[in-house]
């Protein structure tokens, strides 16, 4: 049998990404200055993103299908990169962790996401899931004389095993069911009908639910989350808060609506109980944090749940409204962290939520960037995190599950009062002490453009929403 | 798409309007913090000039339509059918022209009390007026909302930085209450969205029938967000707390025009789009109105905190403005209307002059004044006339609308007309009693050797005196405004499902 060359377009993104972690790996070694290597690893990247619009199609006998929709959410991971790259480069040198690893750990762990936003087969979606994790879980771990890093690193893996072992259980139950790991097969195999209440299917589906939820830290699996966010290096946690939690949804998406499309009035009951806890919970403990990245990580589970309720509607606006509200959701996210990481300086940790006392006075630069943010996270006008609830809210009532919405909107009021606590401090406290910000022009620039993008899409939505909508009618 | 940016005015004076503020609040941006008096001075100009703009509104309205003027559409997010469509009636322009006016009378008594965070105290209440008047004039759900929801920030803002002692507390209630009935209509709004085919066109959906069933849900969606803002009484208790502890150019924004959205929200959407539930629901709005106007007379008996007095006596006036509107009669809508305006004009009023006493007291406790009179002759003259108006005296613009609204509650109910009746004696009461507590009797120990009002002062405080007797002597000239739209919204209420063109889509479509 000849072989035959796949076709190598589609997988070009990814491709360039490899040889781009590769080389900065080895670059590491003869560059001294780090600031160059991040450099490179943006500059790289941003060239990863002209190449998205090209690489259209569907390769490696469907085990890899670059659509419209994996584009959108490769955009988000590679934006997530360059944000993250830029809010780093101070804050590491300030943490005396500087090394070039780091950079390659971020791009390795992007292309895993890229994978699995791509992914055509249940295969390919593990092993974009498990790069994307193992490079996280040692990110997460990466102050390594710091005991609480540690114990994040080792928290995440340790849950994050599990929840692997799950996903795996799942696609060895569907395996045995359907005969086939390939999406689509699955999706024409199930479409046949006569599935509904199948034990097996069942279990399977629950177990995806449950290797997923993990991912997107929906309640009950979110346990990692808040010691994992908060033992972190900032920036890490900025990046984990977005990235894995996005390509998350991309499979989450990518499972539920197309391979168990046919299924969703029996996931559906799964799910519908997981968004509402995860909203519930979220919001909840919440309100009650002192550590600013601790309260984030409970903000980011319950930002999860608003998102599910896109995928419990199912339909085309649901999926692109999970989509939009990704993009939004990094923006704002990981503003939110810059101005945390802008805090962080050589003798003063800066993530207890006091220290946000009286920020206003001395920086009232800094506290108006914290206040959009911390506005967008709530979801009020005229900040992009409306608009992105606005259309996951339609979504979820235009499916017919107006009841679901009632008790999320409930949830986002509530978790007003956490969010409007950090403007509280910032501009109704007085200063305990004097607060030194670490800035730094890259730090500078990531927050120009999430504060750019944050107003602009709470504004003019428009062109966002469009490209969301049309990379779900490609779904 | 139809896309109209001319109107008799010659150009989009609302766009100008809405963002003439935001203009302002640029060059403040680019202000340095420490010039105050620059700060201040781009402010009054700001506000100023927004007044000015407002002017051709008053001058150029055709009083023989209905229909909506000024109007500016423009395409804005296809995908989902949202326009940015502005435009007024009869029953919006006048608190177009009362946030113009208030927000300059606003400046001018903070100009001396705001020592701290000069530039944002300014820049928060630019972009307040901005969101207010982007309020009344939109004629897209979800713009409406857009604005509806802008102008927490920085009334959070305003009240939690620059109020009084207990102003944290005051502030988050606020903004909670306002928020958790705010999403309720949000989900209201979309249900209304997808049941009418994707349309957030107000004047369109008030042209349709919608099923009884969703009405009366959407109606209590609606009233989430409405009741809560007027504030009507069970939800009024975040109002207390919020008017006492602002600043007073918050209290003043507050009391003039803020909680007047809540009663425009019902007269915009509640009624026109749900006629058979407003229709329906008249017994129970109408019971609430009643209990807010006594209940809140009886507190303001109680109350030892100037402006908490207020706060309460406006729990009460708002209820004769709920219960003018649901009397659902041509008297009763155009008094509550009047009611509004004149609401926003004494209550303002009486805002303002507190402040102005304020300032030199720093107390808030009726108990340490006393006498005022003797020291401050034109400050008490300017109080008298607030005062009066507030009671309902005749000549006053109270006179005028609390009469059209007994009126109107006669018609509706006599029980309810009887009921309400006896808060103008209960008004009378507290008010006058409070006058003479403040302005009568011994000199209190911080009242003596007050200066009296100053130029700035008086040109903040005159203004309202004005109104208070040109409504009161020549209603005509605000209420010619309103007769077309009130008639045109009261055939939509009463007749109901009889005009309108009929929706077939199935109402379980949507409610599932």
């Amino acid at each position: 049998m000849p072989f035959l060359m796949p076709d190598l377009g589609p997988v070009m993104p990814e491709l360039v990404m490899t040889v781009l972690a590769l080389f900065i790996l080895m670059a590491d070694l003869v560059i001294k200055r780090k600031e160059t290597v991040a450099l490179l690893s943006i500059a790289g990247t941003a060239g990863v993103v002209m190449l998205l619009p090209g690489a259209l199609g569907t390769t490696f006998n469907g085990m890899v299908l670059s659509d419209g929709y994996s584009m959108f959410f490769k955009f988000i991971f590679l934006l997530n990169v360059i944000l993250t790259v830029l809010i780093s480069i101070k804050y590491l040198s300030i943490e005396r962790v500087n090394f070039g690893e780091y950079y390659a750990l971020i791009l390795f762990s992007t292309i895993g996401m890229m994978l699995m936003a791509s992914a055509g087969d249940l295969i390919v979606l593990y092993l974009g899931l498990e790069l994307m994790a193992l490079s996280t879980y040692v990110l997460a771990g990466f102050i390594r004389y710091d005991i609480r890093s540690n114990e994040a690193s080792l928290k995440y893996f340790l849950l994050g095993a599990f929840a692997s072992g799950f996903l795996l259980y799942g696609i060895s139950l569907i395996y045995g069911l359907t005969g086939t790991t390939d999406i689509r097969m699955i999706a024409g195999y199930l479409g046949r009908g006569g599935f509904s209440g199948n034990p097996m299917l069942i279990i399977s589906m629950v177990f995806f639910a449950v290797a997923f939820s993990f991912k997107i830290a929906a309640v009950p699996f979110h346990m990692w989350a808040p010691d994992a966010y908060e033992g972190a290096p900032t920036s890490v946690t900025a990046f984990m808060s977005v990235g894995p939690k996005a390509a998350g949804f991309a499979v989450l998406g990518r499972v539920f609506l197309t391979a168990f499309g046919s299924m969703q009035a029996d996931w559906s009951i799964i799910l519908i109980p997981i968004a509402i806890l995860t909203m519930g919970v979220g919001n909840i403990v919440a309100l009650s944090q002192t550590n600013i990245k601790r309260m984030l990580a409970y903000s980011s589970i319950a930002h999860a749940g608003y998102a599910l309720l896109g995928i419990i509607a199912g339909t085309q606006d649901g999926v692109a409204s999970v989509m939009l509200y990704m993009l939004v959701y990094a923006f704002m996210n990981i503003g939110a962290f810059g101005v945390i990481i802008m805090l962080r300086s050589e003798n003063f940790k800066g993530d207890n939520i006091s220290d946000f006392e009286g920020l206003a006075k001395n920086h009232p630069l800094a506290a108006a960037l914290m206040l959009i943010f911390m506005f967008s996270l709530t979801g009020i006008p005229p900040t992009a995190g409306f608009m992105g609830k606005f259309y996951l809210f339609m979504s979820a009532i235009n499916a017919g599950y107006l009841g679901v919405v009632i008790i999320a909107v409930i949830f986002s009021a509530i978790s007003a009062y956490f969010y409007l606590r950090i403007v509280m401090l910032m501009y109704m406290k007085e200063p305990k002490g004097e607060i030194v910000l670490s800035t730094s022009p890259a730090l500078g620039l990531a927050l120009a453009i999430t504060l750019i993008f944050v107003l602009f899409i709470g504004v003019a939505p428009s062109i966002f929403l469009d490209l969301a909508k049309a990379a779900a009618a490609t779904f | 798409m139809e896309q109209t940016m001319v109107n008799q005015a010659g150009f989009p004076i609302l766009s100008c309007l809405i963002f003439l503020p935001l203009l302002g609040v640029a060059a403040l941006l680019l202000v340095r913090r420490t010039n105050e008096s620059l700060i201040r001075m781009v402010a009054l100009i700001t506000s100023i000039a927004g007044f000015l703009l407002s002017l051709p509104l008053f001058t150029s309205f055709d009083k023989t339509t209905y229909a909506m003027q000024f109007v500016e559409k423009q395409a804005w997010i296809p995908a989902w059918n949202i326009n940015y469509h502005l435009g007024l009636d009869g029953i919006s322009i006048m608190f177009v022209l009362l946030t113009t006016l208030v927000t300059i009378l606003c400046v001018l008594i903070s100009w001396n009390s705001v020592k701290m965070k000069t530039k944002e105290f300014y820049i928060s209440i630019l972009v307040v007026e901005s969101a207010i008047i982007g309020v009344f004039c939109s004629l897209d759900f979800f713009l409406f909302y857009i604005f509806w929801e802008a102008m927490l920030i920085p009334m959070y803002l305003l009240i939690g930085v620059w109020g009084g002692p207990n102003r944290v507390y005051a502030a988050v209630k606020f903004f909670l209450y306002t928020l958790v009935g705010s999403v309720l209509m949000l989900v209201g709004i979309i249900v209304l969205y997808l049941y009418s085919g994707r349309n957030f066109n107000i004047v369109e959906l008030a042209s349709k029938v919608y099923p009884y069933d969703m009405q009366i849900w959407l109606f209590w969606a609606f009233f989430a967000a409405f009741a809560v803002k007027v504030p009507m009484f069970p939800v009024h208790t975040w109002l207390p707390d919020a008017h006492t502890e602002a600043p007073t150019a918050g209290s003043v924004i507050l009391a003039a025009v803020l909680i007047k959205m809540g009663a425009y929200g019902f007269l915009r959407f509640s009624l026109p789009i749900l006629p058979d539930a407003s229709r329906a629901m008249t017994p129970v709005m109408m019971t609430l109105s009643v209990i807010a106007i006594i209940y809140g007379g009886i507190i303001c008996l109680a109350q030892t905190d100037l402006k908490r007095l207020i706060a309460y006596s406006s729990v009460s006036h708002m209820g004769f403005v709920t219960l003018g509107i649901f009397a659902l009669n041509t008297q009763g809508m155009e008094g509550g209307i009047l009611q509004m305006l004149n609401h926003g004009i004494v209550t303002g009023g009486l805002f303002l002059g507190v402040g102005a006493i304020y300032d030199r007291t720093h107390t808030r406790q009726i108990s340490d004044y006393g006498g005022v009179a003797s020291v401050m002759p034109v400050y008490a003259a300017i109080f008298i006339v607030f005062t009066f108006a507030s009671i309902g005296l005749p000549a006053t613009n109270g006179f005028v609308g609390e009469f059209l609204i007994l009126l109107g509650g006669f018609k509706a109910s006599q029980l309810a007309g009887v009921l309400s009746a006896s808060g103008i004696i209960i008004g009378a009461g507290y008010m006058l009693w409070l006058y003479q507590r403040v302005f009568f009797m011994e000199t209190g120990q911080k009242v003596a050797g007050l200066k009296d009002v100053d130029f700035r002062e008086m040109a903040a405080l005159i203004p309202m005196v004005v109104l208070i007797f040109w409504i009161g002597i020549y209603p005509e000239a605000v209420m010619g405004f309103m007769h077309e739209s009130v008639r045109h919204l009261l055939e939509r209420v009463n007749d109901g499902s009889a005009n309108g063109t009929s929706l077939t889509k199935n109402v379980m479509e949507i409610m599932k």
